[in-house]
């Protein structure tokens, strides 16, 4: 008796679920394609950002290594794009993520130029108080069009502070630890797009489109 | 009154999900900063809510009652997770900015409880018009809040649209006031508290007016009200 209503039960719930899996998979395969061309649209539009598109003639967002250093972020593997034009290097485009924010991570995207400049800098992900710390957005507020053209000159430049640290940059009223994490953050992934940029470009390319899951 | 009429008094004010029955409030205290937010995650919710509703209704005759609990998680769960598919597929901005909030719409009890308490006693086009007055109660207040909330926080009302309805609504957006700093308490969460706190009195207080009016046939109302879930 009980075996018996414990059998029919089972086989209705796995009916059920194999109804309810079959149909998201099939919804799955139908968006699959929609989903990864959004991703990969969201994906340019944040690298024309940092970077002028002019300036380069590979596809920059499939011409990648990954690499994992401490100075791009405690979280392990970074993803940085290598813009050529002609096969010269002509920058590279370097996430990283900085864990000094005011709450939680920050996510950035730093493109340095061959001469060590800055082309751009945004900031793709974070949960910064919104009013405040969340200025670092270029939605919100300009400040992070600041960065542009600007270089670093050795690991103990000055200028690379707030100015409430008697370096050159705003920090936001009522929020310092926000962009004192953001400079601190670009200043590093600047220096090492310096040092490491011949050797980037030497590496061979990776998979780059399996981890951008911001 | 007839059927359809008595549900969409319920869905929409007498044991409106939100203000009533109070359920769902993760997501209506979260995502409720802006009208876009709030009319994206209503959608979601409102879209979720019929499918589950008419799903529910369809198998209520094969599915013993032993069972019945987790064959409503599980319809419920392949929808929104549909739903959330078809979303990050057209909405992608939109996507993004809800975050998290989609996947929890599973646990927005208000979608399960219409499952258990009308879906699988009625038949379907009973059930999904159910659904349908539930979602939109439901997404009436979010979108209610989202407009105080972004008005107080931000001055404006339908930023960002676009994210929603694609790049013609960027022109929907309306500057009320220009403030050179947010007001944060209406931003953030505690905003959100405070005003579906408002709202719901405001509700009580239409309610008791209401009533005051009714009262001239005072012989009208003897025997205690038998609906249980309204108690406040």
């Amino acid at each position: 008796m009980i075996i018996s209503s414990m059998a029919k039960n089972g086989a209705i719930l796995t009916a059920f679920a194999l109804v309810t899996t079959g149909l998201v998979a099939s919804i799955n395969a139908l968006t699959a394609d929609k989903i990864a061309e959004q991703e990969q649209l969201h994906l340019t539009s944040q690298l024309q950002e940092v970077l002028d598109p002019s300036t380069y003639d590979n596809e920059l967002s499939k011409d990648c290594v990954i690499i994992s250093d401490e100075r791009l972020g405690p979280n392990g593997d970074q993803i940085i794009y290598r813009a050529r034009k002609n096969n010269k290097p002509v920058a590279l485009v370097v996430r990283h993520v900085t864990p000094n924010g005011y709450s939680g991570d920050i996510s950035l995207l730093t493109a340095v130029l061959r001469d060590g400049s800055i082309a751009g800098v945004r900031t793709t992900k974070h949960e910064e108080t919104p009013g405040l710390g969340d200025k670092v957005e270029v939605k919100k507020s300009l400040w992070i069009t600041t960065f542009k053209n600007l270089t670093v000159q050795s690991e103990d430049d000055a200028r690379w502070a707030v100015k409430k640290d008697g370096g050159q940059f705003d920090q936001f009223t009522g929020a310092t630890i926000t962009p004192r994490a953001v400079v601190g953050s670009v200043k590093k992934a600047v220096l090492f797009a310096q040092s490491e940029f011949d050797a980037i470009f030497a590496a061979p390319n990776a998979e780059c489109l399996e981890v951008t899951n911001e | 009154m007839s059927e359809l009429k008595t549900l969409y008094k319920e869905g929409v004010w007498v044991n409106n999900p939100a203000l009533v029955q109070l359920l769902g409030l993760c997501p209506l205290l979260a995502v409720t900063s802006t009208i876009t937010n709030a009319l994206g995650l209503g959608l979601a919710t409102l879209l979720v809510l019929v499918g589950s509703n008419v799903s529910v209704s369809i198998v209520r005759n094969w599915v013993p009652k032993d069972i019945r609990i987790p064959v409503f998680v599980m319809i419920i769960a392949g929808f929104v997770t549909i739903v959330q598919l078809l979303m990050n597929a057209y909405t992608y901005g939109l996507y993004q900015s809800l975050g998290i909030f989609i996947p929890l719409i599973v646990t927005n009890c208000a979608i399960i409880g219409r499952a258990e308490a009308y879906a699988s006693k009625n038949p379907v086009h009973l059930s999904a018009f159910d659904g349908l007055m539930m979602g939109l109660g439901f997404m009436i207040v979010l979108v209610v809040l989202g407009a105080m909330r972004e008005l107080i926080g931000q001055g404006t009302l339908f930023d960002s649209a676009d994210l929603l309805l694609g790049p013609w609504a960027q022109s929907l957006r309306i500057e009320v006031f220009n403030f050179d700093n947010q007001f944060l308490l209406a931003i953030l969460p505690p905003g959100a508290f405070l005003g579906l706190g408002l709202l719901i009195a405001g509700k009580n207080v239409i309610d008791a007016q209401i009533k005051s009016k009714q009262v001239a046939p005072p012989e009208a109302e003897k025997g205690p009200r038998a609906r249980v879930t309204s108690l406040t």
